[in-house]
C-alpha cells in the first residue's frame, strides 16, 4: 500500500480551478518528483494535501489514514512535513529555536538531543551557528536550516517544495545529496522541482504537471527519454 | 526634586498600566493579525466583576473573581465574534470588533445601569518618599506591572507555548507546518491579553474608585496608542510605548499651562511618530510574499 495516495484532487482559488483532479501516489522508501512550469500546480498540490491550503474534492489517505478533512498540524503529527517554497524559516527565532519549533510534537527531550545532534552533524554550518539569528543566515545555510528543521519531527514522508530555488550550482548539488542522504535514512520524500534535470536524476518516479493536471509519469530514465520532457524541460 | 520623583512614579505606574493594555493589542494583533477594538472593554468589565466580587469584602477574591471572568470572556469573543471570520476582510473583523465594544458597553449599563458605581478595593494609604507624598497604590501598580511584564517576556522566550506564539505571529502557515495548533495559540493570547486588562482595570479602581460602562474606552484607545507608538506585534514595544506615554501623561499633568490638553498632546506625538516611523519604535517591516 502507498505511504501517500491522491485521488481526483480538486483546488479552487476562488472561481479558478487551480487542480483539475490529480491522482498520483507515493510508495514507502521512494524519492517521488513533480516537475513542470511556474503555475502547473506543483505548489498548490503540495499545500492541498498537508491541509495548509483547503480541498474541493477528491481524497488523500496518508500510512492508511484518511486526511482529505485533516488540519495541517494533525497532519504533522501523523508523520508529514514540509520545506516550504521560500524555506519560511523563523527569521526572528535563532538557528538552534527554529530546530527546536521543528521538534514541537516531540515530546522525549532525550531523542530531540539526539536529533539534534544528528543534524548539526549533517550540517556542520548549523552548528557553528546555533546562536545567530536565523534570519542573518545566507540563502544556502537557510536551506539547510529548513530541511533540518523538518526532519527534527522525524517524519514519514518529507515534501519539499523547491529547495534548489535560488541557490548557486555547488549549494544545488549539496541540497540534492542531502536529499538522497535523507532518504536512504528511510524517509519518504515527494520532490517539488523546477529544475527537472536533477529531479530526474535522483528520483525514483516522477510526474509531470502542466496546468494544473498531470499530464506524463514515469521512472526518471523513462521521462529523460521522452521527447515530450526533453523539450520542455530540459532544454534538448 | 520631590516633584520630579512623584511625577517619576506616577508616569511609571500609569505607563504600567498603559504597557499591560497596549500587550493585549499587540500580542493579539501579531498573532491573530486583527485589531481587537474591544479590548478596552474587557477592563471595564474587569472593573465590574471587581465590583461584584468585592460584595463579599475580600479584595483578593474579588481580583481572582475578575481575572478568571475575562480570561473566559477573551476567549468566548474570539470563539464566537472573531473565529468565524477567519480569512474574512480586515474591514469585516475590524467592524464586528467595534460592534463588540459597543455590545459589551450595553450589556454593562443594562445589568449595572448608567450611573458609576463606587468601589473601593482596597486602601493602601501613602507614604512620604524623598520628600514626595506617593500613593502606595502606585508603587504596587509599578511593582506588579514589573512582575507580570517580566513573567510575560520569560514565558514568549522560554515556553513551548511561547516560542510558539513567536512561530505564529511570523509565519502562520510555516508555523502549522511544526504541527502547531494555531487556533489553539489563538486561544492562549485571548486569554493572556484578557488577565492582563482585568489587572489594568484594577489598577484604575485603585487610582480612582468608581466603574461605570465607558471606563475601558479612553485607556484602551491610549494603550492602543503606545501599541502602535511602539510597534504593533512587538512585545517590547509595547511596553516601551505604554510606559512612554505614561510619562508624557504625567509630565504634561504637572505643568499647569499644558495640562487641559494633555490627551491631544499624547495624540499629537502619536501622529506625529507614525509620520517619522511608521511602524512604530520597534515595529519590523512586514515581509511582503513573493
Amino acid at each position: 500500500m502507498a505511504l501517500l495516495e491522491v485521488k481526483d484532487l480538486e483546488v479552487y482559488y476562488g472561481v479558478i480551478r487551480a487542480l483539475k483532479g490529480i491522482s498520483f501516489h507515493v510508495d514507502r522508501g521512494e524519492i517521488v518528483s513533480l516537475i513542470g512550469a511556474n503555475g502547473a500546480g506543483k505548489t498548490t498540490t503540495m499545500q492541498s494535501v498537508i491541509g495548509l491550503i483547503p480541498k474541493k474534492s477528491g481524497t488523500v489517505t496518508f500510512d492508511g489514514t484518511d486526511i482529505t478533512r485533516t488540519p495541517c498540524h494533525k497532519i504533522v503529527r501523523l508523520g508529514m512535513t514540509q520545506v516550504p517554497e521560500g524555506r519560511r524559516i523563523f527569521q526572528e527565532l535563532s538557528v538552534y529555536e527554529n530546530l527546536l519549533m521543528g521538534a514541537y510534537t516531540v515530546q522525549d527531550n532525550a531523542r530531540f538531543k539526539r536529533d539534534l545532534e544528528a543534524i548539526f552533524t549533517r550540517f556542520p554550518r548549523l552548528a557553528e551557528r546555533r546562536n545567530q539569528i536565523a534570519g542573518t543566515l545566507s540563502g544556502g545555510e537557510q536551506q539547510m536550516l529548513a530541511m533540518g528543521r523538518a526532519i527534527m519531527c522525524r517524519p514519514k514522508l518529507l515534501m519539499l517544495d523547491e529547495p534548489s530555488m535560488g541557490l548557486s550550482p555547488l549549494l544545488v548539488d549539496q541540497v540534492f545529496e542531502i536529499i538522497q542522504d535523507i532518504n536512504r535514512d528511510g524517509t519518504t520524500v515527494l520532490l517539488v522541482e523546477q529544475n527537472a534535470g536533477k529531479s530526474l536524476a535522483i528520483s525514483h518516479r516522477t510526474y509531470v504537471m502542466e496546468n494544473g493536471s498531470i499530464v506524463l509519469s514515469g521512472t526518471g530514465a523513462e521521462l529523460a527519454a521522452s521527447e515530450k520532457v526533453q523539450k520542455a524541460y530540459l532544454g534538448g | 526634586m520631590e516633584q520630579i520623583f512623584s511625577t517619576l512614579v506616577n508616569g511609571l505606574s500609569l505607563g504600567g498600566i498603559y504597557a499591560m493594555i497596549a500587550l493585549g493589542y499587540t500580542m493579539v494583533y501579531g498573532i491573530a493579525k486583527l485589531l481587537n477594538f474591544a479590548h478596552g472593554d474587557i477592563i471595564m468589565v474587569g472593573g465590574y466583576l471587581i465590583y461584584v466580587g468585592m460584595a463579599t469584602q475580600m479584595p483578593l477574591a474579588a481580583v481572582l473573581l475578575a481575572v478568571v471572568g475575562c480570561v473566559v470572556l477573551g476567549i468566548c469573543i474570539e470563539k464566537v465574534a472573531y473565529r468565524p471570520l477567519r480569512g474574512a476582510s480586515p474591514l469585516a473583523v475590524l467592524i464586528t470588533a467595534i460592534g463588540v465594544s459597543y455590545f459589551m458597553q450595553s450589556m454593562a449599563q443594562i445589568i449595572f445601569g448608567s450611573a458609576p458605581k463606587m468601589v473601593t478595593v482596597y486602601d493602601f494609604g501613602a507614604v512620604e518618599l524623598f520628600g514626595a507624598t506617593i500613593q502606595v497604590s502606585s508603587l504596587v501598580t509599578l511593582a506588579v506591572a514589573t512582575v507580570v511584564m517580566t513573567v510575560l517576556t520569560l514565558f514568549v522566550k522560554y515556553t513551548r507555548t511561547g516560542r510558539a506564539m513567536i512561530a505564529v505571529s511570523e509565519d502562520n502557515g510555516a508555523a502549522q507546518l511544526m504541527g502547531i495548533d494555531v487556533n489553539r495559540i489563538i486561544t492562549i493570547t485571548f486569554a493572556i491579553g484578557s488577565a492582563l486588562a482585568a489587572l489594568a482595570g484594577l489598577f484604575y479602581l485603585l487610582k480612582a474608585p468608581a466603574v461605570s460602562s465607558t471606563l475601558g474606552a479612553m485607556p484602551g484607545i491610549k494603550a492602543f496608542t503606545a501599541a502602535v507608538i511602539g510597534g504593533i506585534g512587538s512585545i517590547p514595544g509595547a511596553m516601551l510605548g505604554g510606559i512612554l506615554l505614561g510619562m508624557i501623561e504625567s509630565v504634561s499633568y504637572k505643568i499647569t499651562a499644558i495640562a487641559p490638553y494633555t490627551d491631544a498632546i499624547e495624540f499629537s506625538i502619536l501622529i506625529l511618530i507614525l509620520l517619522v516611523r511608521p511602524t512604530g519604535f520597534l515595529g519590523k517591516k512586514r515581509r511582503e510574499k513573493v
